[in-house]
């Protein structure tokens, strides 16, 4: 990997990469102005929706989804999938738990030992997917049972409880503004939105994640290591899943191992709902954040306007379906 | 050609929109049917509602509301591994500015911030089905899983003649639930009936499919199993399951719940009984209670909700009648 190569490789794909931003920006202008438009519509239904308190649990219950969504935003475009982070993400809390109450270290230490436990399990992942050439539906399926039964082997399968660690809880729900009520976790949210935006825009890794979504052959033709780029991808994606094992733990004020199972797929849906495709080499963190933030607004506000369960299940369905279908017609209208 | 690509979409996003505003207004009938503060209301949060268990608990509680002149919603989790689900669900409940909350706990120390914010906008809140562990509810409205389990144990040790080997299919080992029904059951055989050996208990998540190869794995490594136990509705239809696929006879099989296969089961002699709590009547007693608590009426710390037994020669009583559900 040399300077010149990165730009013979990027004067050769830069007429392609401007029409791919210009499809971006209008799949993420449909994301948002759904967004908008569905925020408004619930506004104007009920007289709970717009108001500080709820608005501010939107963003809250945003959180958990909209960490794992992001780290598997890189992976998606790479071309791949990652269903352990769910499981993954639960394994994480477990971990959480064990050093901060089981083994009593400091919080910052635990905290951090949960990540890094994430990006294991990613690093995990990307050697299974980039060396041993597993698909990576198939590696990230066997670790997410694998995941799902070591949390609840290291748990004992009981939840872990951080009643004695106040101020891991605080994490989450504590607030740093200070008689603002507004949780840390969502302030959390936000700035590792920002990071995964710059990583995602600004950095080689960020480059690369792209080309190996949109041409992996051609990539390694020239001359990137993409076996080295897909492992470090799939670390930093379990890194994101580190984080949110953390901050459901601390929402939860414990660690849950039976739980995460299913989250894969609604941070997926997240992923796709923000015009990231699954074929690999689009999609954006502006797109995923919103896709997030529209999952969190229409379960919010159908739970709001005390529409019948059966029922919300039914309108994420289409929201998804639509959202893919936008996604498509973007491609045939190529 | 683009801009007629996004006509089409923006056109699919408003029947979306159509059937989401539908979806409303066929709900919001029920619910805002009273006009705003008009009717007391009381928002239920429970551990599920696909279930036909809940579902039971949800038609208890609308009768007893329809009776009580106030307006309910009852929601909860897809799963019962969904904790934060719930925990948004309570959430939302409280924005909802309900006079009472009606609530059960997946983990009640996950959700303490949440009855700390009820008990400070002094919103009562009555737990139902499971207790949960603070002093913020003003009653429990639940069954006394551990009495229920130590009747079906009662029943096991007398169908088998107090010997025997007796293996139990148990729903989960980390909720209340879980743990009291096997812990009475277990507790019961010990002190009660020494000839009977259990197998280390087994678990399969309540879901049958899994319930009734955890079943046949028993019965392959112990042929001379002569009982077995499941603890709730998916477990115990598990464990009919299991036995029928493994093609043994003779087995005393004894249930948890009720729910259409369990009472066939009864029926034809599969399963010898099983205990039935009283959902329908957990429903009614939480509402009832919900609407004391809104009034300010002192209430008993436990309400108990009962449980039967009931086999081959008490299916059809009325009484028995009254609490299955399908």
């Amino acid at each position: 990997m040399t300077s010149p190569t990165v730009t013979e490789e990027e004067r050769q794909t830069a007429p392609a990469s401007v029409r791919r931003t210009l499809r971006d920006r209008i799949q993420q202008f449909l994301a948002f102005a759904s967004l908008i438009v569905i925020f408004g519509f619930f506004s104007m239904v009920s007289p709970n929706f717009f108001n500080y308190g709820n608005v501010t649990n939107i963003l809250f219950s945003t959180v958990v989804i909209g960490l794992l969504a992001l780290g598997t935003t890189f992976v998606i475009i790479t071309g791949g999938i990652d269903l352990s982070i769910g499981t993954g993400m639960a394994l994480c809390a477990v971990i959480s738990g064990v050093l901060i109450v089981n083994t009593g270290l400091p919080l910052p230490i635990g905290v951090l030992g949960a990540i890094l436990f994430g990006g294991l399990l990613g690093l995990v992942n990307g050697l299974n997917v980039a060396v041993l050439g597993l698909p990576p539906f198939i590696a990230t399926l066997a670790m997410m049972l694998v995941a799902q039964g070591l949390a609840l082997v290291v748990s004992n399968s009981t939840p872990i409880y951080f009643d004695q660690t106040p101020g891991y809880i605080d994490l989450s729900i504590g607030s740093l503004v200070p008689g603002a009520n507004f949780p840390n976790a969502v302030l959390i949210l936000a700035v590792v939105a920002v990071l995964a935006g710059v990583l995602l825009n600004k950095t080689v890794l960020g480059r690369y994640t792209y080309s190996i979504g949109s041409n992996e052959e051609a990539t390694a033709l020239s001359g990137i290591d993409v076996r080295r780029w897909k492992i470090l991808i799939y670390t930093l994606a379990g890194l994101f899943t580190g984080l949110a094992g953390v901050m459901i733990s601390a929402r939860l004020g414990s660690a849950q191992p039976a739980t995460g199972m299913g989250y894969e797929l609604q941070a997926i849906a997240a992923v796709v709902i923000g015009g990231t495709s699954l074929s690999g080499g689009k999609g954006s963190i502006v797109g995923t954040v919103i896709g997030a933030l529209i999952i969190s607004v229409l379960n919010n506000g159908l739970q709001i306007m005390s529409i019948p369960q059966e029922w919300q299940n039914v309108i994420l369905g289409c929201v998804i379906l639509l959202a893919v279908y936008a996604d498509m017609a973007r491609k045939r209208a190529r | 050609m683009r801009i007629k690509r996004i006509g089409a979409v923006v056109a699919t996003a408003a029947v979306a929109l159509t059937v989401a505003a539908c979806g409303g207004s066929s709900g919001g009938a029920g619910a805002q049917g009273g006009g705003a503060g008009a009717q007391p209301y009381i928002a239920i949060v429970s551990k599920g509602f696909q279930h036909q268990f809940w579902q039971a608990v949800k038609q208890g509680a609308e009768q007893e509301a329809a009776k009580q002149n106030v307006r309910i919603t009852f929601e909860g989790p897809a799963t019962e591994a969904d904790i934060e689900g719930q925990v948004t669900m309570l959430t939302n409940a409280l924005a909802r500015q309900p006079n009472v909350l009606g609530f059960a706990a997946l983990d009640s120390r996950a959700a303490a911030p949440l009855l700390q914010q009820a008990k400070s906008r002094n919103i009562p809140v009555v737990a139902f089905d499971s207790g949960v562990d603070s002093g913020i509810p003003v009653t429990t409205a639940a069954t006394d899983n551990k009495a229920a389990a130590a009747e079906a144990a009662k029943h096991m040790a007398e169908a088998l003649g107090g010997t025997g080997k007796v293996a139990l299919v148990v729903h989960d080992q980390t909720s209340r639930s879980g743990i009291d029904r096997r812990d009475g059951f277990v507790e019961w055989m010990k002190a009660n009936a020494p000839g009977i050996e259990l197998l280390p208990p087994q678990y399969g998540g309540g879901d049958q499919a899994k319930s009734a190869d955890i079943t046949k794995s028993i019965l392959a490594a112990n042929p001379d199993v002569k009982g077995i136990y499941g603890s709730n509705e998916g477990s115990a239809i598990g464990v009919v399951r299991g036995v029928q696929e493994s093609g043994r006879s003779g087995l005393t099989v004894i249930g948890f719940d009720s729910g259409q296969a369990q009472i066939d089961a009864i029926r034809g002699g599969t399963m010898l009984g099983a205990i039935t709590q009283n959902p329908v009547g957990m429903g009614q007693q939480l509402v009832d209670a919900s609407v004391k608590a809104m009034h300010g009426e002192s209430l008993p710390k436990v309400i108990d909700t009962g449980f039967f037994w009931y086999d081959k020669s008490n299916i059809d009583s009325p009484e028995i009648k009254a609490v299955l559900y399908q």
